[in-house]
């Protein structure tokens, strides 16, 4: 029996070789949103606990690499809901630093907290379109949006950011 | 200049104000959170995760369905409202 059969039927073994195959996979688009390594290896381990506990809804035929990239972006999605509004990054994984300016720091500062500030839905597609170089259509995939909505979420995330820069005395 | 061609100007012009604006946030947004992929250690599992996974699987707690507690409060309020009922109940069990 093929392993995506054996998996919708609820074979352990099958879930296992999958979880080998595409755990890096899922860690590395989950990190791409939440930057943070720690807690993209918690989500995804949650993203594949979700995934077992939907296999009986999967069916063997179906796109299995975005049906679980769709679950990995939930679960990223609702990572961003739960954490405070504006928190530090990590900083493994903060912007390095340049020997820059005062003033240019301290507009990357002002970016992060307005970039932190976003709606969850609208700092999903800001983060994969602006700073991942993502495409639209790979986008709304994973979010399971059209690509036109995808591009308004953009637009809308790119408007607000700019309005909150305002607000924090930077000029865009 | 006729009146849909100056129309048509202005929505051009607002159009590459936008998109200019667009690119402007974009740039600054990479210089402050540059991709993940271009820091050191940021986008690479650096561990296999399956003992983690192994875990979670083990103390998942057994979620009882629904329909199964409300199986259970039918058979319990029968039981108490009709005793004689309970025989037939053990039989089917």
């Amino acid at each position: 029996m093929e392993l995506l059969q054996r998996f919708a039927a609820g074979d352990l073994d099958a879930f296992e070789s999958l979880f080998g195959q595409h755990q890096r996979d899922v860690y590395r688009w989950i990190v791409r949103i939440v930057r943070d390594p720690a807690a993209a290896e918690d989500l995804t381990v949650e993203t594949f606990w979700r995934m077992h506990k939907g296999h009986a809804g999967f069916h063997p035929e179906a796109n299995f690499a975005a049906w679980l990239r769709r679950i990995a972006t939930n679960v990223a999605l609702d990572h961003l809901r739960r954490r405070r509004p504006y928190v530090e990054l990590p900083d493994e994984i903060a912007a390095e630093q340049k020997p820059d300016s005062a003033v240019q720091e301290q507009t990357r500062v002002a970016l992060r907290k307005a970039f932190a500030e976003l709606p969850p839905r609208l700092r999903v597609v800001a983060q994969l379109g602006l700073v991942e170089d993502e495409t639209y259509p790979e986008i709304a995939e994973a979010l399971g949006i059209s690509a036109g909505a995808a591009k308004t979420r953009m637009f809308r995330a790119v408007r607000l950011l700019r309005k909150k820069l305002q607000r924090l005395g930077v000029h865009s | 200049m006729r009146e849909p061609e100056k129309e048509g100007m202005k929505e051009a012009a607002k159009n590459s104000t936008e998109r200019s604006e667009f690119f402007d946030i974009r740039d600054k947004l990479r210089d402050a959170l540059p991709p993940v992929e271009q820091l050191e250690n940021g986008a690479e599992l650096r561990r296999d995760l399956w003992p983690d996974m192994l875990r979670r699987l083990e103390h998942s707690p057994v979620r009882v369905p629904w329909f199964d507690w409300a199986l259970l409060a039918i058979s319990g309020a029968a039981a108490i409202f009709f005793p004689a009922l309970i025989p037939a109940l053990v039989y089917h069990l």
